[in-house]
């Protein structure tokens, strides 16, 4: 066999194996819009009328907003946020190289805050936080996820499937159960989705604002009826990692709406 | 309150046209109740008006049951070039105002 062959068949072979490795095929990999009616799918697609642009605007004048001991703004470093956030949300969570921590959006922009503005973290599912995360992951529309579990990212990943598939709660119940191998099947009145965590945050019907994916993930867990970690939670960042190892493939659609 | 507006900013004399209004607010009902048990006092957003050139040309009275962040869809006849001023206020009377302009064309 020539050496073109043979690499033709290795890149083949990976392929394959990393093909076999995905929990739900690309070809049926959903979003949660597609499990949407007609109507909430339109109030997304809208970029006027959908809700979650009230979060996505505010975002856009704290960009350009200086704060903190250092006075400097998002933009300060950044520029544009159209070409320098372009596809940046798609690649989270990941290993912060400074630190060797694991990140998501969230975490990130806080860690700018801390260290480049010199001002206080925002709180978890404040209103400014969700503001910047939604108008920064904004810039990444239709960018398909695409994050990676190599190096010291594996460990987090690995952590982060054993998560998925742990059964807890008084309903003993992993993630797994529902959004693996039943959806698309009904749960009472709803149709049970994937999962997938391309659209956070998002805007929630049930909550009547934006949300965090933690602080979706903790309505699942209070549905199952198991304790609710800390938002914050090492956990927690394990298992958005995974969710989007998972949801590779699918498009950024923040904000999302859903039910 | 953070509000986004959308008016057509040219239009023909005589066009319909369309305005749509979302305004961020928690429109909390004052039906609900806090953890320890005490109601919580409704806070609405009750009036939202527009003018088109210092005259009313929509106005809307909303109580509880509009969702939080209400998006509000109306229209109104092109008639000249200049602004629409919109206003509202919640129960607590905070008030928002935002302007428009517009400009028709024969």
């Amino acid at each position: 066999m020539s050496r073109a062959a043979a690499l033709v068949a290795a890149v083949f072979a990976a392929g394959t194996a990393l093909a076999q490795q995905r929990a739900i095929p690309l070809a049926e990999l959903k979003s949660g819009s597609a499990f949407l009616g007609a109507d909430l799918l339109s109030l997304q697609k809208d970029e006027f009328a959908n809700p979650g642009m009230l979060w996505v605007q505010r975002g856009e004048t704290m960009w350009r907003d200086p704060a903190g001991k250092k006075n400097q703004s998002c933009a300060s470093c950044h520029k544009e946020a159209a070409a320098s956030m372009r596809g940046v949300a798609a690649r989270y969570p990941r290993i912060d190289p400074a630190s060797g921590k694991l990140l998501d959006l969230e975490g990130r922009i806080n860690a700018c805050r801390v260290e480049r503005q010199g001002a206080e973290p925002f709180r978890f599912e404040s209103q400014e936080l969700l503001s910047i995360t939604a108008y920064v992951a904004r810039q990444s529309l239709g960018v398909p996820v695409k994050v990676s579990i190599d190096g010291p990212a594996r460990s987090h990943f690995d952590a982060g499937e054993a998560a998925y598939r742990l059964r807890r709660g008084q309903m003993n119940l992993s993630c797994a159960h529902c959004h693996e191998a039943n959806w698309g099947k009904r749960l009472l009145s709803e149709t049970i989705s994937q999962g997938q965590p391309n659209a956070y945050p998002a805007y929630r019907m049930e909550w009547q604002t934006m949300g965090s994916l933690q602080r979706r993930m903790r309505a699942c867990l209070s549905g199952i009826r198991a304790e609710m970690l800390p938002y914050g939670s090492p956990e927690y960042l394990d298992l958005e990692l995974y969710l989007a190892w998972r949801a590779r493939g699918l498009p950024v659609e923040t904000p999302g709406v859903r039910r | 309150m953070a509000a986004r507006i959308q008016v057509p900013s040219q239009a023909k004399r005589g066009e319909i046209v369309e305005i749509r209004v979302l305004i961020q607010h928690p429109m909390e009902t004052g039906y609900r109740h806090d953890d320890v048990g005490h109601l919580i006092k409704r806070n609405v957003i009750n009036v939202l008006s527009c003018r088109y050139n210092g005259v009313e040309v929509f106005r809307a009275d909303l109580s509880s049951g509009i969702s939080a962040n209400p998006y509000v869809q109306f229209y109104t006849v092109a008639d000249k070039s200049g602004e629409l001023e919109f206003y509202w206020i919640d129960d607590e009377g905070q008030q928002g105002s935002e302007r428009q302009s517009i400009q028709v064309g024969a």
